[in-house]
């Protein structure tokens, strides 16, 4: 915790993210372009056709998603029980991302979804659950907008995604149960066959490292306006 | 490389176009936001 | 235990007198299981299919409607303040304040819905599903409702953002609550939905009070 403590410091944030932002966002653009390569590369799947291309851009989606809301969950404990100054600034400069990572999921599930089912929608559990979470980022994005004093806005966002993160796994074994209930279809389903393996697992790291990169980026454009902020106050 | 998507085209290509503004335009909004941020501290602490 | 109980029949009393309390919640009620058939057309057998999923969409929303004065009332007034520093913990208060909301709301819904179900044309056994369903549900509605009401306490209008940041929430609640209809209308049981929804419901009352007592705490600025 002691050296964790040590960024909580602005200033030695932006020390350190001066060198890791550059390197995240190299990073991301090779596995990205690495991954989008192979995935051309491929041969079309036996049973899917070309429609296995949507799983290379759909799952590094959905697992960007719900890797930027564990992401804030984390910052808001940190905010509320260690009161690391910094986790606020960085839990809200993530929800942006996260939501737009999720309706990507969701626009490219049911472009996936016509052509397999023939519906845009089809109500498949993971798309009903990634549709909830796109809720619960906003839901966040707004109790921060709303709440004018920025101490007071931290604190009850924080609450909320704490509370969201627990809701998820229960949402979501909520509409599993609810599928099976009404016999709902499954985009992804099945083993993936080795060969797509790796594209996938390229551009899963990529969209991850993407995440990292923007995030990192605007936790620095936050901190940068808040010092112009006390500037002006100061003046 | 195979870019014969088939009958399924025009489901694969508008996915990877929307995925490829999407991310671009995050990228680019966030650059610019930062952009903006540093010219402004800047100029602030000129006055100073 | 006194002071809990003073505390709940004062909320009731004042839910039941301000805004006519559980009339404008039955009310919004009645007038959404009237209008859905209005939406949707006749079909009995269409209407006893949808009636577990419409009337427990309704409820949710029902019981939605008081949910923003749930702290508001008190906070504008000051009394937030001194009922805070009273002895009574802050979290049993927040139980008190949701369970008079659901007293007022949830409970008086559950009394209604056997006289909706018959309008939807669903059969006895579907019935009593659902009104046993919404009676174990609605309390985790108050619930979950009341860490919303806490966290917006302060927004004049907070009662927009209110729903949006619920109702996702809820919906684990929805869906066993009316899943628990819909396994009964085919023939299976619905007491596996019903376990499911009384854990939820269990797990939100003997959590949220803790969450809503923090909701309360930051907005008075402790």
């Amino acid at each position: 915790m002691q050296s964790l403590f040590a960024y909580a410091n602005p200033h030695n944030f932006m020390r350190l993210s001066r060198v890791v932002l550059p390197i995240a966002a190299l990073a991301a653009a090779v596995t990205l372009g690495l991954g989008l390569y192979l995935a051309f590369a491929v041969p079309p799947d036996y049973q899917q056709g070309s429609t296995v291309m949507m799983l290379f851009i759909h799952v590094p989606a959905d697992v960007a998603a719900e890797a930027a809301y564990g992401a804030i969950a984390v910052c808001s404990l940190f905010s509320l029980v260690w009161r690391h100054p910094l986790s606020d600034t960085a839990a809200r400069a993530a929800a942006p991302l996260g939501a737009v990572f999720t309706a990507l999921g969701l626009i490219t599930g049911a472009l996936w979804g016509k052509p397999m089912w023939g519906t845009y929608w089809v109500w498949d559990a993971r798309l009903t659950s990634f549709l909830l979470l796109l809720f619960l980022y906003l839901g966040y994005m707004a109790l921060w907008s709303s709440i004018e004093d920025e101490t007071r806005a931290a604190r009850a966002a924080a609450i909320l995604a704490l509370i969201g993160v627990v809701n998820i796994p229960i949402i979501k074994f909520s509409v599993d149960w609810w599928s099976t209930l009404h016999q709902g279809e499954s985009i992804l389903s099945g083993k993936i066959a080795p060969v797509y393996l790796t594209p996938l697992l390229l551009m899963m790291a990529g969209y991850m490292l993407l995440f990292v990169t923007l995030w990192l980026l605007r936790i620095r454009t936050a901190i940068i306006e808040r010092r112009a902020r006390n500037l002006m106050v100061g003046a | 490389m195979n870019f014969e998507m088939g009958a399924y085209g025009v489901y694969v290509w508008p996915a990877y176009a929307i995925s490829a503004l999407a991310l671009g335009g995050l990228t680019l909004w966030a650059v610019i936001a930062w952009r903006r941020a540093k010219a402004r501290l800047a100029a602030l602490e000129k006055k100073t | 235990m006194s002071p809990f109980f003073t505390l709940l029949r004062r909320d009731a009393r004042l839910a039941a007198r301000s805004g006519g309390g559980a009339a404008l919640a039955l009310s919004f009620f009645a007038l959404v299981a009237t209008l859905v058939p209005l939406g949707i057309g006749a079909d009995l057998r269409l209407l006893a299919r949808v009636a577990g999923g419409i009337l427990w969409v309704a409820a949710v929303l029902a019981a939605l409607l008081s949910l923003d004065r749930l702290f508001q009332g008190d906070y504008e007034d000051g009394s937030l303040e001194l009922i805070a520093l009273a002895p009574l913990p802050l979290e049993l208060t927040a139980l008190a304040k949701l369970l008079a909301h659901w007293l007022t709301t949830g409970l008086p819904l559950t009394l209604l819905s056997p006289v909706l179900a018959l309008m939807f044309n669903l059969p006895p056994p579907a019935t009593a599903m659902l009104f046993v369903s919404l009676l174990l549900g609605t309390p985790a509605v108050s619930a979950v409702g009341a860490i919303g009401a806490a966290l917006t306490l302060s927004l004049k209008r907070g009662g927009l953002i209110l729903p949006l940041i619920i109702l996702p929430l809820l919906a684990p609640v929805v869906i066993f609550g009316a899943g628990s209809v819909a396994r009964v209308l085919d023939g299976f049981g619905g007491t596996g939905a019903l376990e499911l929804l009384a854990a939820f419901a269990s797990a939100a009352l003997l959590l949220s009070p803790f969450a809503a007592a923090a909701g309360v705490r930051l907005n008075l600025g402790s």
